[in-house]
C-alpha cells in the first residue's frame, strides 16, 4: 500500500477476506485482538498496559467480553468476523478497509454486522471503505459507490441510483 | 523397577549421558516452540526437505574432514532455508515441488558424495547414524556441547522477542502487510530459525527423525490447549518431557536414541488426542 500525505500507516485498519489457516488457528480472542496493536508497537517486542487497554476497548465495542478467552476456532462465522473487526479497529479509529465482511454469514449474522459497520460509521466517525458483492446493502448503507462492471462508475449513492434507474438495485434501500 | 532405576542412576553418573541430556533438553525446547508456527503455516514439510539438505551438507563436510561440520551445514541449509520459503510463496503446489526437489536431490548427492569418497570404511554406518542419528548424541565432545547451547540460547531469544510478531505474521499475514508488520522480513527470521533447529537437531534424532521432533509436540498440544501461548507452553514441555524420557530409556534399554524419543512422543499424541476427543465430547 502507499501512503501519502495527511494519512499515517497506522491510519488504516484491514479486514481482510478469511483464510484458511485462520479456522482452525488456536489462538484466543484476545491474543488475536491485541495483534491488532502490532504496529504501534515499532520496536517494542512485547505489548504494553495502553494496548492491553485499547484491545479490551475493540472487544467490548465488539461485544464480544464474555467470548474474550475463547479460541477463535470455536466461534461461529459472524463471531469470528467481528474479532477481525475488533482487531482492525485495534490497528486503526480512522479508516477501516473491509473486504467482503459478510462473505459467508447467514442473513440474520450479515444483518447484524452491517449495523455494527454502520454504527461505527456514524457514532465513531470511521471512514468505511467496503469491497462487497452485495449491492442492496452497498446501496442502502454507503454514500459513495464505485461500481466496476461493463462500465466504471463513481459517485453518490443518490447518482448511483439515478444512473443506473433500476429499481431492484434500490430494494434494500427502502424498508427502513 | 529398583534395577532400572540403579541402572539409569549409575549411567547418569557418566558425563556422555549428561551431555546428551542437557544438548536434548535444550534441542527439543527449541525445536518444539517453532513447530506451532511452522504447522499452522502449513509448512510442516519444510523441516522435512531441509533436513535432507543438512544431510546432503554433513556428507560434503564428512568428506572434506572438517573437524567441525556445524558452520558449513548451517551455512548449507540456511541457505536452503531461505530459497524454500522464497518460492512458497507464490503458489502452494510449486513450494511442495521445489520442497520434494531441493530434499531428494540433496539426499541422493549426499549419498552419492559419501560412496565415490568414503571418507571412513564403514559407510553404511555413517549414512545410518546421520539419517536415524543411533549413536552421535552419545557421542557429544564439549565443543559440540556448547555450541548446542549458545545456538539454543540464542534460538528461543529470538523467539521471545519476537513473539508477538511471529503470531501475528503465523494468524494472518496479509494483514500484518497491510498494518505494516514486514512480513517477508519474518518469514525469513523463521525460515533461518528452522535450519538452525534442524542442524542443531540432526545431533539428536537424525535428519529423517528431525520433522517428528519439529511437529508431534505442537500437534499434540493443539488437541487440548485453545490459545495460542498455551500451546507453545506445552509443547515445549511436552517435547522437552519425551526427549527427557526418551534418552533414559533408551539408554536403559539400549536402543536407539532417535527412534525411542520419537516413539514416546507418539505415544504422548495419541494420549492428547484422546484427551482432545473426551472433552470435545463433554462440553
Amino acid at each position: 500500500m502507499v501512503f501519502s500525505d495527511g494519512l499515517k500507516k497506522s491510519g488504516v485498519g484491514y479486514l481482510p477476506q478469511q483464510t484458511q489457516v485462520q479456522r482452525d488457528f488456536p489462538a484466543s480472542v484476545k491474543e488475536i485482538v491485541l495483534s491488532g496493536c502490532q504496529n504501534r508497537m515499532g520496536l517494542r517486542p512485547f505489548y504494553g498496559k495502553e494496548e492491553k487497554a485499547l484491545a479490551d476497548e475493540s472487544i467490548e465495542r465488539m461485544g464480544l467480553s464474555e467470548l474474550k478467552n475463547k479460541c477463535y476456532r470455536e466461534l461461529s462465522g459472524g463471531q469470528q468476523q467481528r474479532v477481525l473487526l475488533a482487531r482492525a479497529l485495534c490497528a486503526a479509529k480512522d479508516i477501516l478497509l473491509l473486504d467482503e465482511p459478510v462473505a459467508g454469514l447467514d442473513p440474520k449474522v450479515t444483518a447484524d454486522m452491517y449495523s455494527l459497520i454502520y454504527d461505527l460509521n456514524k457514532n465513531d466517525n470511521t471512514t468505511i471503505i467496503m469491497i462487497s458483492h452485495d449491492i442492496q446493502a452497498a446501496v442502502k448503507y454507503a454514500d459513495k459507490i464505485l461500481h466496476i462492471g461493463d462500465s466504471v462508475f463513481f459517485g453518490t449513492k443518490d447518482e448511483f441510483l439515478a444512473e443506473n434507474n433500476a429499481p431492484d438495485f434500490g430494494k434494500g434501500g427502502r424498508d427502513d | 523397577m529398583t534395577e532400572i532405576a540403579d541402572k539409569i542412576g549409575m549411567y547418569l553418573g557418566y558425563p556422555f549421558v549428561q551431555y546428551a541430556l542437557i544438548v536434548g533438553v535444550l534441542i527439543s525446547l527449541c525445536s518444539s516452540i517453532l513447530g506451532v508456527t511452522l504447522v499452522l503455516k502449513r509448512f510442516s514439510f519444510i523441516g522435512d526437505g531441509l533436513s535432507h539438505v543438512a544431510f546432503g551438507a554433513m556428507a560434503i563436510a564428512a568428506v572434506l574432514k572438517l573437524t567441525n561440520n556445524m558452520p558449513l551445514v548451517l551455512t548449507i541449509t540456511i541457505i536452503c532455508a531461505v530459497l524454500l520459503l522464497r518460492t512458497g510463496q507464490n503458489t502452494k503446489i510449486k513450494g511442495d515441488a521445489s520442497i520434494a526437489m531441493i530434499s531428494v536431490g540433496a539426499l541422493a548427492v549426499g549419498y552419492l558424495i559419501m560412496n565415490l569418497y568414503p571418507p571412513s570404511n564403514n559407510i553404511s554406518g555413517d549414512v545410518c547414524s546421520t539419517l536415524f542419528g543411533s549413536t552421535s548424541i552419545l557421542t557429544l565432545s564439549p565443543v559440540d556441547v556448547w555450541m548446542s547451547v549458545i545456538l539454543s540460547i540464542i534460538v528461543m531469544a529470538v523467539f521471545i522477542i519476537f513473539y508477538n510478531k511471529i503470531f501475528a505474521v503465523t494468524f494472518d499475514e496479509s494483514f500484518a502487510e497491510a498494518t505494516g508488520t514486514k512480513a517477508n522480513l519474518y518469514n525469513l527470521l523463521i525460515a533461518v530459525v528452522i535450519a538452525v533447529i534442524i542442524v542443531l537437531a540432526m545431533n539428536l534424532v537424525g535428519s529423517l527423525l528431525i520433522s517428528a521432533l519439529v511437529i508431534f509436540p505442537a500437534l499434540s498440544a493443539m488437541r487440548v490447549f485453545k490459545s495460542f501461548k498455551s500451546v507453545t507452553v506445552c509443547s515445549a514441555v511436552l517435547s522437552v518431557g519425551c526427549s527427557f524420557i526418551g534418552i533414559l530409556m533408551s539408554v536403559a534399554a539400549e536402543t536407539p536414541v532417535g527412534s525411542t524419543i520419537v516413539a514416546v512422543d507418539i505415544v504422548v499424541f495419541l494420549i492428547f488426542m484422546a484427551l482432545g476427543r473426551i472433552r470435545a465430547v463433554r462440553s
